[in-house]
This record gives C-alpha cells, sequence and structure tokens, in this order.
C-alpha cells in the first residue's frame, strides 16, 4: 500500500499465553491472518506488483505484458519530459550521485536554493522550503509549529503524514468530520482563549479525489484566529489557474499561512516541500528535526523538479487536457453503471467503489489481465472501511486510451460480476 | 452539574449508538463490548462534545476506554 489516508493503524494487542515470550510481532497476526486468506482464494497479491520496464508516464511492462497505467499520482506526465531528463542528467554529472548530508550542514547545493526559487515563483509566496519527501514535510512542519499546549483542528479523513506530524508535535488534536464546515466552526469556538491554534485541511482528498470547501473553511478559521495549512500533494500543477492547487481555484491563496506539497505527484520525481510568507518562516530550517536529521535530496533529483516546476507553471494546455480526460472517465465509468466516489469529477481521482476487499482484489486483477493497472486501497487508508479502486488520470493519457480504460473496466466488471 | 446528571445526559446519546442494546455499566468498554470502530467512536465524541459544548481531543480520548471514564472526563470538562 503506498499510503494511508486515516488514522493511524493501531493494532489490538493479542494476549499470549501464560509464560510464553512475548512476541512483539503478534500484534499483526490478524492482518497477516486477513491477507492470507484473501491470497488463499487465489487472486494475484494486490500489493507486490512489480513494474518490468516503464515505457512512458502512462504505460509500463507488468508480468510480460503492457499495460495501462491508471494508478499512478503522475498527473501531468512529467516524469518522461525530455528537458527534466536532461537536467537530471546534466545535474548527474555535474554533481554527483548525492549530498551525503543535511541541508543545514553540507546538504544544501546551489541546486537545492534553486528549487526554492522555483516554488517561490511557482506560488508567489515569500519562503519555500524543499525535504527529502511530502510525509517529512508535513511530519516536520506540523510537529514543529503546534507543540504541547497549542490545538490542531483537522479533518478526520487527513493523510497519515499530517496524523504522524500531530502525534509527534504533542498538541492537543480535534478532528471534524470529513468537509464538515460547522463542525470545524464548533470545534474552533470551543478552544480555550489564548491558546494557538492550526487548521489542517486538504486541497484534494486522495481516496475519494473530492476537494475541500476551502473558501468557507479558510474564512472559518481566520474568523477564530487559527493559522491554516493546507495540503496540495494531489492539486499541485492541475488545479487553479496557475496549478497552485485548490486554495488557488477557491481564490483563498492569501489567507492560507502554509502550502504544503510534494514532487513525487505532478512534478514527477520525489520530494516535499512548505511554502509560506510568514514574516518568521526561515527559522524552520533550524528548529525542524524532520529538515536538519535526514539527509537531503540529491541533485538529480532538485534538477528535474526545479525544471518540471517551471514547466508546470505553462501547462495550461495539459491541464485543460487533463480535466477532459477527467470528466470523460468519470461519465463513462458511471454510465457503465459503476459506484462512484463523488458525483461529479473534482479532482484527477476517480474513485470505483467496490463491495468489498475480495471483490474488489477480484476486480484490480481482472483489470490488471486486461492490461489496466489501477490503486486498490482498502481500510485503514480508506475512509468509511471501503474497498475501491482508485483510478489516477495522467495529462499524457490520449483519448483513444480513455476509450480503451472504459472497455476494460466494461469487460473486467461484467467478468466479476459488478456491473 | 453532578455526575448524576452527566451520565443520565451521556446515557441518551449512546441510545442510538448502541446497536446491540448491550447493558451499560462503569467498566463497559466501548471497542470491546460496544464492538464501535474509529467513525462510530467519532460520530459519539461528536455527539458528546455537541451536548456538552466541550474538546475531547484525541489525546484524552486514548485515555478513555469504558463508561465509567467518559463520565469523569466530561464531568471534569464539565467544571471546566
Amino acid at each position: 500500500m503506498t499510503e494511508a489516508s486515516a488514522q493511524p493503524h493501531k493494532p489490538e494487542p493479542v494476549a499470549e499465553p501464560d509464560g510464553a515470550v512475548a512476541d512483539l510481532f503478534s500484534k499483526f497476526d490478524p492482518l497477516m491472518k486477513q491477507r492470507r486468506e484473501l491470497l488463499d482464494t487465489g487472486v494475484t497479491d494486490p500489493f507486490s506488483l512489480v513494474m518490468e520496464r516503464v515505457l512512458s508516464p502512462v504505460t509500463a511492462v507488468c508480468n510480460g505484458r503492457e499495460t495501462i497505467l491508471l494508478g499512478t499520482y503522475n498527473y501531468m506526465g512529467m516524469t518522461f519530459d525530455p528537458d527534466v531528463i536532461e537536467a537530471g542528467k546534466t545535474a548527474l554529472d555535474d554533481f554527483g550521485s548525492g549530498t551525503t548530508g543535511s541541508r543545514v550542514l553540507n546538504g544544501t547545493y546551489s541546486g537545492h536554493r534553486e528549487c526554492e526559487d522555483a516554488l517561490r515563483e511557482f506560488y508567489a509566496m515569500d519562503h519555500a522550503m524543499v525535504f527529502s519527501t511530502g510525509y517529512q514535510a508535513n511530519l516536520g512542519i506540523i510537529s514543529t509549529i503546534a507543540g504541547k499546549g497549542d490545538y490542531i483542528v483537522l479533518d478526520i479523513d487527513s493523510h497519515a503524514s499530517i496524523w504522524d506530524g500531530c502525534a509527534m508535535g504533542q498538541a492537543e488534536v480535534v478532528p471534524f468530520k470529513h468537509n464538515d464546515i460547522d463542525a470545524m466552526e464548533k470545534r474552533l469556538k470551543r478552544i480555550p482563549e489564548g491558546a494557538g491554534k492550526l487548521v489542517i485541511l486538504e486541497g484534494v482528498y486522495s481516496m475519494l479525489g473530492d476537494v475541500a470547501p476551502l473558501q468557507e473553511m479558510v474564512a472559518v478559521a481566520k474568523k477564530h484566529g487559527a493559522m491554516v495549512l493546507v495540503d496540495e500533494a494531489h492539486s499541485m500543477g492541475f488545479i487553479g489557474p496557475n496549478g497552485r492547487g485548490v486554495a488557488e481555484a477557491a481564490g483563498v491563496m492569501d489567507d492560507v499561512d502554509f502550502i504544503i506539497g510534494t514532487f513525487s505527484k505532478s512534478v514527477g520525481t520525489v520530494g516535499g516541500f512548505c511554502v509560506s510568507n510568514h514574516p518568521k518562516f526561515e527559522i524552520m530550517r533550524l528548529v525542524c528535526r524532520p529538515y536538519v536529521f535526514t539527509a537531503s535530496l540529491p541533485p538529480s533529483v532538485v534538477a528535474t523538479a526545479t525544471t518540471s516546476i517551471r514547466k508546470l507553471m505553462h501547462a495550461g494546455e495539459k491541464r485543460e487536457h487533463l480535466w477532459t480526460n477527467s470528466r470523460r472517465l468519470h461519465l463513462g465509468l458511471q454510465e457503465l453503471g459503476f459506484t462512484l466516489g463523488t458525483d461529479a469529477p473534482q479532482s484527477a481521482i476517480i474513485a470505483v467503489i467496490m463491495p468489498d476487499l475480495e471483490q474488489g482484489a477480484a476486480m484490480w486483477e481482472a483489470l490488471l489481465r486486461e492490461g489496466l493497472y489501477v490503486n486498490l486501497a482498502r481500510p485503514p487508508a480508506t475512509p468509511a472501511n471501503m474497498t475501491l479502486l482508485r483510478c489516477s488520470l495522467c495529462a499524457e493519457h490520449s483519448e483513444e486510451q480513455v476509450g480503451q480504460i472504459l472497455a476494460m473496466f466494461e469487460a473486467a466488471g461484467k467478468a466479476v460480476g459488478i456491473i | 452539574m453532578d455526575r448524576e446528571d452527566t451520565k443520565a445526559r451521556i446515557d441518551t446519546l449512546i441510545e442510538p449508538f448502541n446497536k446491540k442494546n448491550v447493558e451499560i455499566t462503569e467498566s463497559t468498554s466501548f471497542a470491546n463490548d460496544l464492538e464501535w470502530d474509529s467513525l462510530t467512536v467519532m460520530d459519539f465524541v461528536a455527539a458528546v462534545e455537541d451536548e456538552f459544548d466541550i474538546i475531547i481531543s484525541m489525546n484524552q480520548q486514548a485515555e478513555i476506554e469504558n463508561y465509567g471514564q467518559l463520565v469523569d472526563a466530561v464531568a471534569k470538562l464539565r467544571e471546566g
């Protein structure tokens, strides 16, 4: 599983018989049992697929067969962009394979600065800080700014990296029902006077592909004196006139204090970042442990990221094509009779709701046989214990491929008996 | 604001969530006896918070495993 959006998985401890030495792994027995039962049905393990060759942002060879990729986060198809590849090769030649050091010691090369410059320009914000992964960006920023005695008010469907950042910082954590503006406001109202408040929201929630009502939520947060952090991992490059995300589309960029993002989705490599206009933001470089106590990104990675970010500033046509793809797939799947996570397409993610894990795994396998890869997502990563087939579209999917994808869904859905 | 008043109001709130009509005592566990999953817990906690106009943070929830502990925690939060 690539990620978990819901609350951290808390295995129930299993009691050992008297006198036995406790095996620390006993707590995973229920999960191992569930996994064994699933694999015993004869289904291919959905969580150990190997891509033998990657042919393009949208095609790879899996099990010796050319497969259309509909389960990557390569929304803007930048991974094989010739300029991006060239920048990476040049950096590899000029700066070597890695920095072997922390950003605050020997790990800041000119490429890291150039990458932060590109982010500042992309978002039109004063400060940018690059982390080694998106997970670390959330972990670091949240745990560092919201500490003991502060309050974090967050959506219950927040990504695992957000929950882990909350836990690490030891702030009081107050979740509210997904996308429920009133529930959020009620909780903000009850926070003791004088306490520090941080509201954490996501632009696009990656499991169902739905968007947060940021215009209303950010206004409510500001009314109650809270700082606002928005994770735009799944919207960068695609949503908003300049691809800055849902906050831009909602017209609330000026009221968002921190935007967290990643290079591992639209940007097409790996890494994470935070951008902000807070006048004291630069102090974070010295106090944020997940930034300080880890090696910085390799020079080739920041070079590919910089080139990709700069190209995404002018990717209006690609954004338009991606919206066309998303609308067509959503409508097509609806017409075929599948149950989808949203009534209308809200992002590049379209979640197809499966009746249960067994049928979901069977459908996943049938699609793979047809030559289509999608993400199988199951609890605890999913909200409401749902099993989902998550389709994420790419700006490089052709019109013809979207047609093929729909035909494959129809064939597999009928074979498995879901439609 | 005595414990009995808190208890009575919590009892009313629990009813719709107690689908199996489990008999509630001070030591009734939410996870084991009532078999609530994390989503049910969230909805129930939200109902309690709204009823008493309080915040029960996740940090505090981690310390509350049974009915008696919940009543105590809410009574304490109401004293503010």
